[in-house]
């Protein structure tokens, strides 16, 4: 079946009431019923829940074959816990058909691949797939199609029910003997832990692995020692370095503070730009470059940011610590300088991903956004994004939350150069949708902006301020005309992973890439 | 033209192409590798043909690692390798006439 961004949908996946994507807020006002979490008693009281091992807190939590176990994300590329509690479950404990729910994979994670090709790792579900995995799971080899949900969509997954957690495993800086968890004060701080906390809330079991225990109670905890089933202290939970940047700098590159500016000037020129106004950025290049740019129309302006969300980056904290942005709610740090500032600075404060994203509560942080400024791997005619896969098909991305926020926020500018080495940034179709194109309202490259046909209030604003733009056709042909108009990728008919919409519906496939043979 | 002995011109960074020539076997033995092989392989494949044609290359072994270059960049490294395989970079290059 063909869904609305013109994406066939094998007929197999769609069951048990799963449907296509049917266009952005499709499924408003409509009622969930809510999982109840599964819990266990522990009545009698304990002194500790501190056990020596892994192996031994996974057998405490009954862990056998089948299980879903979920990680999150916090350590990024530094983290070592997904490795090390697979490796105890599937090397010590003989454990197979695994599924991980994980909120993000990365290259940290290659030894898990090597458990995928052997079968003993049945599925994979995450929001984020990078490095081996995604080799492997694109080379066809993991036996049910990866699952790919936004940061939003994985909420929801799992107070729906359709994502049932056996046992999570929080990696946590800090943690006391009971299992209150904070994301500062260790010695591999990550500071928020936003995306654990609904698979703290949900799974049958939580194990704590820490490598900082410290007093009883740990508090204001992020995960609270009511959810935990056991703690376990090893030597490193991460590596430090990998974990956190040092503060993510400016760009210093001519092209991406051009495009930075463009993207300002946009967002000035909108009704939205007015005191208490609120602003998501990631951190690629042009986007944090943003940052700087905005802070001078606000000074112009004399307004200041009411609230940013998001991953947070060392130059929205310092707009913070300026007064110019009155409040932060944050899901994840990706610099020192926010780890460092989060539980500290006045007004910055942590949010679950549920808060952040979720599109099935009442009203998520990503509803009240005004502007969101993200890049993107491609994006094609119909203002469709690719953030997963790369130009050779293979998995390599992550729609994080990219979809969430494009959908919610009033004005969404994606930013990226039009061509990026011989790959066109701009094109005619993306490989796979991750963001819909009807929540994407303008386009900012380095040979001119667009701004979505569906947008025409954008595009009146855009003439009155003399801000130029054209048709994103005519971006897509200078960058072919640049770098010559690609072949289709030749694929097989197997899906090695389903892409989901944060609502749930089916938002494209991806299958498994033919290998190439020039003729 | 003849190939004389192995030369390499370009280099490996990104958006750039190393190719490696050796004297051949009265045929082009194309090896070709390129990080963008599924979508430009066949074009990659084609402007490194044309360019050994267009210099009456016809005799050679040539082995491309492509990292994104774009045509131009192909031509170019192709037309100073052949060239340097019979030492006639330094001087006296017909500018304008095979190469383009």
């Amino acid at each position: 079946m063909i869904n609305s961004v013109g994406r066939e949908i094998p007929d197999f996946l769609l069951k048990n009431g799963r449907g296509v994507y049917q266009g952005k807020h499709h499924m408003d006002g409509m009622y969930i019923q809510k999982q109840a979490p599964r819990t266990r008693r522990y009545e009698k009281p304990q002194q500790t829940k501190v056990i020596d091992s892994i192996v031994l807190a996974l057998e405490n939590c009954g862990a056998k074959d089948g299980m879903t176990f979920s990680f999150h994300h916090h350590l990024r590329n530094g983290d070592y816990v997904a490795n090390m509690v697979m490796k105890a479950a599937i090397e010590e404990l003989g454990l197979k058909d695994l599924v991980i729910a994980a909120t993000s994979l990365g290259d940290a994670h290659d030894p898990i691949a090597q458990y995928i090709e052997d079968g003993k790792i049945v599925g994979i579900q995450t929001s984020g797939i990078r490095g081996k995995i995604g080799e492997v799971v694109s080379s066809g080899k993991l036996k049910t199609p990866a699952i790919i949900r936004s940061h939003g969509g994985r909420p929801r997954a799992i107070e729906e029910g359709e994502l049932h957690i056996d046992i999570t495993f929080i990696a946590a800086p800090t943690s006391d003997c009971m299992g209150n968890c904070r994301g500062v004060g260790g010695k591999s701080d990550c500071g928020s832990m936003g995306y654990a906390m609904s698979d703290a809330k949900y799974a049958d079991h939580v194990v704590v692995i820490t490598d900082c225990l410290v007093d009883f109670p740990n508090y204001p905890a992020s995960i609270e020692a009511i959810d935990v089933d056991n703690v376990v202290v090893v030597e490193s939970i991460g590596n430090p370095k990998k974990i956190a940047s040092a503060a993510a700098r400016i760009s210093q590159n001519p092209r991406d503070l051009m495009m930075a500016e463009n993207v300002a000037k946009i967002i000035a020129s909108t009704p939205y730009f007015k005191d208490g106004f609120s602003f998501q950025t990631g951190v690629g290049g042009p986007s944090l470059a943003a940052n700087l740019f905005l802070e001078k129309y606000m000074d112009e302006k004399k307004i200041t940011m009411g609230w940013a969300i998001g991953g947070i980056c060392g130059p929205i904290v310092e707009l913070l610590k300026k007064n110019k942005i009155k409040k932060i709610i944050d899901v994840q740090d990706f610099d020192l300088e926010a780890v460092n500032s989060i539980h500290r600075t006045p007004n910055h404060f942590e949010m679950s991903a549920s808060q952040y994203a979720n599109p099935a509560n009442k009203g998520a942080f990503v509803n009240s956004l005004d502007f969101v400024v993200l890049a993107a791997l491609e994006i094609d005619t119909d203002f469709n994004v690719n953030v997963l896969t790369g130009s050779d098909g293979i998995l390599r991305g992550a729609p994080g939350g990219h979809p969430d926020t494009a959908a919610g926020s009033k004005v969404c500018i994606i930013v990226t150069p039009l061509t990026r080495g011989r790959m066109a940034t701009v094109c005619e179709k993306v490989v796979t949708v991750t963001t819909p194109g009807d929540c994407v309202d303008v386009l900012v490259t380095d040979y001119g902006i667009a701004v979505n046909p569906l947008r025409q209030d954008l595009i009146e604003c855009l003439d009155k301020a003399s801000i130029p733009h054209l048709p994103i056709e005519q971006l897509k042909e200078k960058a072919y005309s640049l770098v010559g108009c690609p072949d289709d990728l030749q694929w097989e008919d197997k899906v090695v992973a389903v892409l989901q919409a944060r609502d749930g519906s089916i938002l494209d496939v991806v299958r498994k890439i033919k290998p190439y043979i020039i003729k | 033209m003849e190939i004389n002995h192995i030369a390499v011109a370009g280099t490996l960074e990104s958006s750039d192409a190393m190719v490696t020539i050796e004297p051949g076997y009265g045929n082009i033995e194309l090896e070709l590798s390129s990080s963008v092989m599924n979508q430009y392989g066949r074009q990659i494949k084609e402007t490194i043909l044309q360019t050994l044609s267009r210099l009456n290359v016809h005799s050679a072994k040539v082995t491309v690692v492509d990292k994104g270059a774009l045509d131009c960049t192909l031509k170019a490294r192709v037309e100073c390798a052949v060239y340097r395989s019979c030492d006639m970079s330094n001087e006296n290059l017909p500018w304008g006439g095979i190469i383009q």
